[in-house]
């Protein structure tokens, strides 16, 4: 291992990081005069990275994985693809986040220059292959997440979901930590290839309970069910552009962590964990299917929506194949063009003195006030429900078709009616807003860059992306490949 | 024998106070309480040789929680009067704790020196010992081998620091001693006063 390939490996991270203390340097001169430029300059190092990231996914995609740091980091096709998704769904949701603080005059730049180290947080994350850069690279993230909960000051919801978001984070955390240290104390590794050769060698209950608390740990971060109760809460009380953060990046990042974490190290012991995950999946697209059904408001709404989600992406892991890997990577890429698209569409309800408009009683009518919004949501929820012209039903299809390949019939059978009870609520997202007496005044204009990020991803679910379907297969199937090769 | 002995104590000492951490109704006693489990967490270190690990728990947590307290003080609605007047009263139990405390390092360090305790052989896969004191082989790897984990994990502590700013920054509005020179030059007559012919009996309307 030589460091001049250790940095370009990790030069994505490296470039984040300068940027976003470039940035500090700024924001702490010139205060919050310059929040529009660091917004702007960070936008532009997102996708920077993004660029070089899919420099590295084809680079990586032709010889074998480039390590970095003797095995702290590999920079392979998986990572880089979980990578592109993250910086671009960050830099989208930094475009889409001004209006709503400087309508409170509450933004700063500390706002995008956290979303940077937000960012190399997760970078770390999705590429760590040894148990210590995932916890740092999940600790960066997390802690710059809690930050941007509660930073609508004095608000006293987002204090709040802030807090809670802290303590269960915090909690989570050391779920995490205290399985690591089983794992670590069984192995005697913390490598990822260390600790799969101590598995194959022997697998004792010890290792085992290792393996569940980590697991556990991290089904707290990607909110799947028996440790979702956080995410309602939180996304409730967080800022819009916040929530719609969380919704999109993070849990890619904790995702992409999940699916290599099971994989790499605990890939030769599937068979330990897969009820597991089964149990997580099934019960985070009901409860997530159910808990929306009673719901006022739009971001609770969604929150469960991502709930129900988390678990369909779930149903690709418990798969355990590389086809599996490969189906919940798709259905991460299209669920994230989705979530983005809401709530880009949720921020540009506002009522004319700028208020943002989030229950459903405020979006009744909707059709008649700003009937193109209107039919954006109508896409972006009938793509949510997995209906068929729109391409979020690519993503089930996909994750569906992996398990029952790998023999869990029963496993997609249930999921698909469950998927059924979760279409109720997004057609009833869609009653309101059409068939329902108009109740609110709602501002008529909208700034070009919110119509951008959702133009994007309303033609990305739209029919129009079943022209992707080749080159995200094709992407996918590199990027599982890239780990799960030794299947 | 003696290190075998010192493990149980340390050991069984370091659990009883962190039960009463969380036990402990007063915050001010979790924090001390807290303390004590560091200060034994720290004699377990020192038994399996792991010096520098000890002394860092020491000097690092001990100190850290030193700030905690301040914090705990600072932020919560505590009696001081009533604090006060315990203070002679729990004066004895306070020299007793740290006589006790003052003991038990005697001890460990007596137990360390009859040679620290075996673990066993490590089985795993990580890269041996080397033959060098605790803090050169910690600083051996740290500064190489995970260079970059240290300097993510200085970013970690970045952003706490920003997050704390952030949350906690408020600009007063005025605020003291801000004394626009410029304004006040620029400052002419037409601005600063009204000139009215009023009628009498009418009033003045500014």
């Amino acid at each position: 291992m030589s460091y001049a390939t250790s940095f370009y490996l990790t030069g994505a991270e490296i470039g984040l990081s300068l940027a976003a203390l470039a940035l500090l340097l700024v924001a702490a001169w010139t205060g919050t005069k310059s929040a529009r430029i660091v917004t702007i300059l960070s936008v532009a190092a997102l996708v920077g990275a993004a660029i070089f990231s899919m420099g590295l996914f084809d680079r990586a995609a032709g010889e074998v994985a480039g390590r970095a740091y003797g095995d702290l980091y590999r920079a392979d096709a998986f990572g880089s693809f979980a990578k592109i998704l993250i910086y671009l769904a960050a830099a989208a949701i930094l475009v889409v986040t001004p209006r709503f603080f400087t309508q409170r005059a509450s933004y700063r730049a500390e706002y995008p220059v956290l979303m940077l180290f937000n960012a190399v947080g997760m970078g770390m994350m999705v590429s760590a292959t040894d148990l210590m850069t995932l916890y740092i690279g999940l600790e960066m993230s997390s802690l710059s997440s809690y930050v941007l909960a509660s930073f609508l000051k004095e608000d006293s919801r987002s204090s709040e979901a802030g807090l809670k978001y802290f303590v269960l984070g915090a909690l989570a955390s050391g779920i995490i930590l205290y399985g690591v240290s089983l794992v670590y104390g069984f192995t005697g590794s913390t490598n990822y290839e260390g600790i799969r050769a101590a598995f194959d060698a022997g697998f004792s209950t010890g290792a085992l309970f290792g393996v569940v608390f980590v697991l556990a740990g991290l089904a707290f971060k990607v909110s799947a069910v028996p440790f979702h109760m956080w995410t309602p809460d939180v996304y409730e009380g967080a800022p819009t552009p916040v929530t719609a953060f969380f919704a999109t990046a993070p849990k890619v990042a904790a995702m992409a962590m999940l699916l290599r974490m099971a994989m790499d190290p605990f890939g030769g012991e599937v068979d330990s964990w897969r009820q597991i995950v089964i149990f997580a999946a099934l019960a985070s697209i009901v409860v997530g299917a159910l808990g929306a059904i009673g719901q006022q408001n739009l971001k609770r709404l969604l929150a469960y929506s991502s709930i129900n989600n988390v678990g369909f992406i779930l149903i690709g892991l418990a798969a355990a194949t590389p086809a599996g890997v490969a189906a919940s990577l798709t259905y991460l890429a299209i669920y994230v063009a989705m979530v983005l698209g809401s709530f880009t569409a949720l921020l540009m309800l506002r009522d004319p003195a700028g208020n943002n408009l989030e229950t459903f009683t405020d979006i009744s009518g909707l059709s008649t006030k700003r009937p193109a919004l209107a039919w954006a949501l109508l896409a972006l929820m009938f793509s949510l429900a997995g209906i068929p012209p729109l391409f979020g039903f690519w993503g089930k299809f996909v994750v569906f078709q992996a398990a029952v390949q790998a023999d869990l019939v029963a496993l997609a059978a249930i999921g698909i009616a469950a998927s059924v009870i979760g279409a109720f609520y997004y057609l009833k997202f869609i009653k309101v807003m059409f068939f329902d007496e108009p109740l609110r005044e709602i501002e008529t204009e909208s700034p070009a860059s919110h119509w951008a990020v959702l133009a994007i991803c309303v033609a990305i679910i739209s029919p129009l992306g079943y022209l992707l379907t080749l080159p995200l297969g094709d992407w996918t199937a590199q990027a599982a490949a890239s780990f799960v090769a030794a299947m | 024998m003696i290190q075998t002995l010192a493990f149980y104590l340390f050991a069984a000492l370091v659990i009883a106070s962190a039960v009463m951490v969380i036990m402990a109704r007063n915050p001010v006693h979790s924090v001390l309480w807290l303390i004590l489990a560091f200060f034994n967490a720290a004699g377990l270190m020192v038994l399996v040789g792991a010096e520098f690990i000890a002394a860092l728990l020491v000097i690092v947590y001990v100190g850290a929680v030193a700030v905690l307290f301040l914090f705990v003080v600072m932020m919560l609605d505590i009696d001081f009067a009533e604090l006060r007047a315990g203070f002679v009263k729990n004066f004895p139990l306070g020299i007793i704790i740290a006589l006790i405390l003052a003991a038990e390092l005697i001890f460990g360090i007596g137990a360390y020196q009859a040679g620290r305790i075996e673990l066993g052989v490590a089985s795993g896969a990580t890269s041996p010992i080397l033959d060098a004191s605790n803090t050169a082989s910690i600083g051996a790897v740290l500064f190489s081998d995970y260079l970059f984990l240290f300097e993510a994990a200085g970013l970690v502590l970045l952003i706490a620091m920003i997050g704390a700013i952030v949350l906690t920054h408020r600009k007063r509005p005025g605020g003291r001693g801000q004394q626009n020179i410029t304004k006040q030059v620029r400052r002419n007559p037409n601005e600063a006063t009204v000139m009215k012919q009023p009628i009498v009996g009418e009033g003045v309307e500014l």
